[in-house]
């Protein structure tokens, strides 16, 4: 009798992705199955998908779901949640759609401290319009809209998402992390672990901020990828939990020099 | 419940949660304030949620949240407002969601003015936003019928799984009249249970997948196909107007809504003593628009005169009702200025003296 | 049957509550009513108004250019509307805080220190209970029964006030009767 060792979560579908070879959505994905399941939660959950690459994401996994319009996948989950308290509500967003267009949604879900979790996987591309800047492409990294590279004089410098939203006094659990790794991806999973249990204990608004590769419009192969985002992102996007809700301070973390 | 003074935004409000709706998403802006201001105060009583969101971008996407989650929901605003929701209605629209929207219309274009105005015409029956979708759009005269409409509006959108929208002027917003409430309401509607929204799934019916995304054109195709069956429906159920004065023997028909109506009733009204004679269609859903009552009595009268608080966007569906190319009259006040009983007099009369300019068309 | 009346005057003096409780007694006796108060920039100046319409039939325009009768509580209210009173309508004038006098010689013009009579009565907010109660006296809009009724209402939660304000719509309902009964005079003679 052969023994399963690795199966896929009840939660995730048992489908195939669309996303590109080298993607690290997929594991994203995963983790976030994998803790709804532990937490047993998956018959009560409902999750709101984005526009951009994850925008199938209501293919994935196996729960009920919204697909939202661009940028307001927070409103949606507000709106779910006003609702129906007793469910647990996760938005999965990309950076175009939450720091770019989804600016004002998201400062706000977070500020009023919805009881929801946002996954936010930033690739510093858009992906699925064909490899434009986003709102958190490094400087110098050239994308369709900016082939010469990230000009920082006409662009700005990268948002830095979790950091911004930990200025905020009300959200209460903000961290990053990132999928470029097996090391990184078990941390990863521990910090959405925790985002949904703050949740599912109608404790406060979380979000993760989930660092991630584009092999395909970055240009490099997978290899590559997970390279490059460690020398360019990690330095500019420091991992770490920025705020909890056990602080009795909510004042944001001050950072080390 | 007795009959009780109430200031339309207000009412408008109770309506509502007489309806079932525990769920307002609003942003503010002037002449509507009174109906969020009502509702953050009246939800919590009945163990309701209100939300003042960051935008009305914002508050249309929570309803489709709400909405998708399978409870009432409504939002308010006015003109500028319901211009930034569109991009949300059309998302409802295309998820088959039921919403209430209401606008109390002001004066544009831009922002333009608070004061009241029929220019959303337009937008709520011909272009509220992208893609290929109806809403049904009612249009009461006074706050009884906004009270009576709001709470029809909640059944309809149920009932068609679609956006319904109320639209009033600044008048209905602001005036007081009295209302009442019944307490033995029943639907309008037989309504099914909402069993494709998304509350959770065990398994036990299909994945509730709230989505107007169809990347299969043939797929997409027969959702607009089925999307279609249901606004031909409406057209064939929905229609709704009233009918004033003299029917039959009319020498001028006069087709108005909203608070317009009720200024040239009392014309009509001082009319007939001068022995003049008018009829009235006052159409109830701008969409759909009550093409045959507008045939019908526009057959048996001399002349047509539409009266709008706008530069005459009902007149189009006024020639879309005719049998023939007729000529048709008109009047207007514009900017928040209001049609008074004495304009309708004079035009009708200056009609019947032949020395009123039609509307030229080609 | 229809009565209308725009009532006027400074923000503060009470002038939308008894354009309410004038819809609230219209209401009582069966009869159709609506209150229509100015809102947007117009509000800003300091002076508001509002219009009410009692009626036998269901109130057709609650916008009313001719009004039957105008309170001017303030002299902005008696620029503004003095002009739109209908031939042989009503014409209130607050004379505690207006100096001048009526241009029009076509509308019954009632002249009444409603402050005045207010203060002389020890309650200085009362002049719009006055100004209400003369008009009810002089066109019998509404029974006396129905207003005290209302004013009643109004103040359930103050019953303080009660006595106080419904002695203030008595001194105007008196003025406004006494009026009415001698201009009906001067047409019969």
């Amino acid at each position: 009798m052969p023994e399963a060792v690795f199966v896929r979560p009840d939660s995730l579908s048992d489908v195939s992705t669309h996303y590109c070879p080298g993607c690290t959505h997929g594991i994203i994905h995963r983790l976030v199955a994998e803790v709804i399941d532990e937490l047993g939660i998956r018959e009560r959950t409902v999750g709101v998908a984005p526009v951009g690459c994850s925008v199938l994401a209501y293919n994935y996994f196996d729960c009920d779901f919204h697909e939202a319009a661009h940028g307001r996948a927070p409103a949606v989950a507000t709106g779910i949640k006003r609702a129906r308290p007793d469910l647990a509500v996760f938005a999965y967003q990309g950076d175009g759609d939450l720091a770019s267009i989804g600016m004002a949604e998201i400062v706000h879900c977070a500020n009023r401290g919805e009881k929801v979790t946002v996954v936010f996987v930033n690739n510093a591309i858009y992906g699925m319009t064909g490899g434009q800047m986003a709102p958190t492409t490094m400087p110098g990294q050239s994308a369709t809209t900016c082939q010469m590279g990230r000009d920082v004089e006409t662009a700005g410098h990268p948002i830095r998402v979790a950091e911004l939203i930990s200025t905020l006094r009300t959200p209460a659990f903000v961290a990053r992390a990132s999928s470029h790794s097996p090391l990184a991806a078990v941390n990863a999973k521990e910090m959405l672990r925790r985002a949904f249990k703050y949740q599912v204990e109608g404790r406060c608004f979380s979000l993760v901020e989930v660092l991630s590769t584009c092999p395909t419009n970055w240009g490099l192969t997978p290899a590559e990828s997970t390279e490059w985002l460690e020398k360019t992102m990690l330095p500019y996007y420091p991992l770490g939990v920025f705020k909890t809700p056990d602080g009795d301070d909510r004042a944001p973390l001050p950072r080390k020099p | 419940m007795a009959k009780k003074l109430m200031k339309g935004a207000e009412a408008i409000g109770e309506a509502a949660v007489q309806a079932g709706c525990h769920l307002f998403f609003g942003y503010p802006i002037t002449p509507q304030n009174e109906i969020p201001e009502y509702l953050s105060s009246r939800l919590p009583q009945v163990g309701g949620t209100f939300v003042q969101a960051e935008s009305e971008v914002a508050s249309i996407n929570m309803l489709y949240g709400a909405a998708g989650a399978g409870e009432r929901v409504m939002t308010s605003s006015s003109s500028p407002g319901i211009s930034l929701m569109a991009e949300g209605i059309s998302y409802c629209a295309g998820a088959k969601l039921p919403v209430v929207i209401v606008n109390i219309m002001r004066a544009g274009p831009g922002l333009g003015g608070i004061l009241p105005s029929q220019a959303d015409y337009f937008q709520a029956t011909k272009g509220l936003a992208h893609g290929d979708f109806r809403v049904l759009v009612l249009a009461p005269w006074s706050i009884q019928e906004a009270a009576d409409l709001v709470q029809d509006a909640f059944d309809l959108a149920d009932y068609y799984r679609n956006p319904v929208m109320v639209v009033g002027d600044g008048l209905i917003g602001q005036m007081m009249e009295p209302v009442e409430f019944y307490e033995d309401r029943q639907p309008i509607k037989e309504l099914p249970p909402k069993t494709w929204a998304s509350t959770g799934w065990k398994r036990d019916r299909p994945k509730a997948i709230i989505n107007s995304l169809f990347l299969d054109p043939a797929e997409l195709e027969q959702h607009n196909i089925d999307l279609k069956k249901k606004y031909d429906l409406m057209e064939r159920d929905e229609v709704r107007f009233a009918t004033y004065g003299a029917l039959d023997s009319a020498d001028v028909v006069i087709v108005a809504y909203g608070t317009v109506a009720r200024v040239c009733l009392s014309a009509i009204e001082a009319l007939e003593n001068d022995g003049i004679k008018v009829a009235m269609v006052r159409p109830i859903t701008l969409w759909p628009f009550p093409y045959e009552a507008v045939r019908e009595v526009a057959s048996k009268a001399k002349d047509i005169l539409v009266v709008e608080l706008s530069t005459g966007q009902m007149i189009e569906d006024v020639r879309l009702a005719l049998h023939r190319p007729r000529p048709i009259h008109f009047h207007c006040r514009l900017g928040g200025m209001l049609v008074s009983p004495e304009e309708v007099i004079d035009k009708v009369k200056a009609i019947k003296a032949g020395t009123s300019e039609e509307v030229h068309y080609a | 049957m229809q009565n209308d009346v725009i009532m006027a005057g400074f923000g503060g003096q009470g002038i939308l509550l008894i354009g309410k409780m004038l819809a609230y007694a219209g209401m009582h006796e069966g009869k159709e009513v609506s209150w229509l108060p100015s809102y947007g920039p117009e509000m800003r100046g300091g002076t508001c108004n509002c219009t009410v319409v009692i009626s036998d039939n269901p109130v057709g325009s609650p916008v009313i250019q001719s009004p039957g009768a105008v309170l001017a509580m303030n002299l902005p209210s008696l620029e503004k509307f003095e002009s739109d009173v209908r031939p042989g309508g009503f014409l209130l004038i607050n004379t505690s805080l207006i100096e001048r006098k009526a241009e029009r010689d076509d509308v019954e013009i009632v002249e009444i220190p409603a402050n005045t009579i207010a203060q002389d009565l020890g309650n200085a907010r009362g002049a719009n209970m006055v100004a209400l109660g003369a008009y009810v006296g002089a066109t019998g809009a509404v029974s006396l029964e129905q207003i005290e009724a209302v004013v009643r209402q109004t103040f359930a939660a103050k019953p303080s006030v009660i006595d106080v304000n419904l002695e203030a719509l008595h001194k105007g309902y008196d003025l406004g009767r006494e009026h009415a009964a001698n201009s009906s005079e001067e047409t019969a003679s």
